[in-house]
């Protein structure tokens, strides 16, 4: 899992109806210093983050799957936790 | 499967359902020789590791395999506490 930053949202009419009533979202992976790391990505959302939060990503197919509760799901990210906080030494 | 450092920990009190109890841990990757090499990451915790242990973790599905058959979401997971590393 990926500790990220979530940076705006994302509206699809036109979508695999796998994806119906599922919230996208655009997370900015990022480090333990909380500076950006690589590309963002569009992850699905199964917790309610919203906007700025700090956030646990799965990327991975089919825990992302999981996540969203959907079996066979074209998905290979979900947001699957909100960070409190993070305790940890480089 | 890839050796590791726990470097710390992670507090989520809003997560999937299926992570509820379960410890997430920092991890940094490390060479044979214990330098740090590659990014860190976050990983479920099967084997009940603390923070400054060695440990080795999966990546990918299989992850979520020590959990079965509750289908845990997650694409790293600690699997095993190293003792000692023998590297002739």
């Amino acid at each position: 899992m990926q500790i990220a930053r979530v940076v705006g949202t994302v509206v699809a009419t036109q979508k695999h109806a796998k994806f119906i009533g599922a919230k996208l979202l655009l997370v900015q992976p990022v480090g333990l210093d909380d500076k950006p790391r690589g590309t963002p990505l569009l992850a699905v959302d199964s917790v309610g983050a919203g906007v700025h939060e700090r956030v646990l990503v799965v990327i991975e197919g089919r825990a992302a799957g999981e996540a969203l509760g959907r079996k066979g799901a074209p998905v290979d990210a979900a947001i699957i936790g909100i960070v409190d906080h993070v305790d940890a030494q480089e | 499967m890839q050796l590791a450092k726990v470097i710390g920990d992670v507090v989520a009190t809003r997560k999937d359902e299926a992570l509820h109890g379960i410890k997430l841990m920092v991890l940094q990757p490390l060479n044979p020789d214990g330098s740090a090499v590659g990014r860190t990451l976050i990983a479920v915790d099967a084997v009940g590791a603390g923070v400054g242990e060695t440990v080795f973790f999966v990546r990918g599905k299989e992850a979520s395999f020590p959990f079965y058959p509750t289908e845990v979401p997650t694409d790293a997971g600690i699997v095993g506490i190293v003792d000692e590393i023998d590297v002739p």
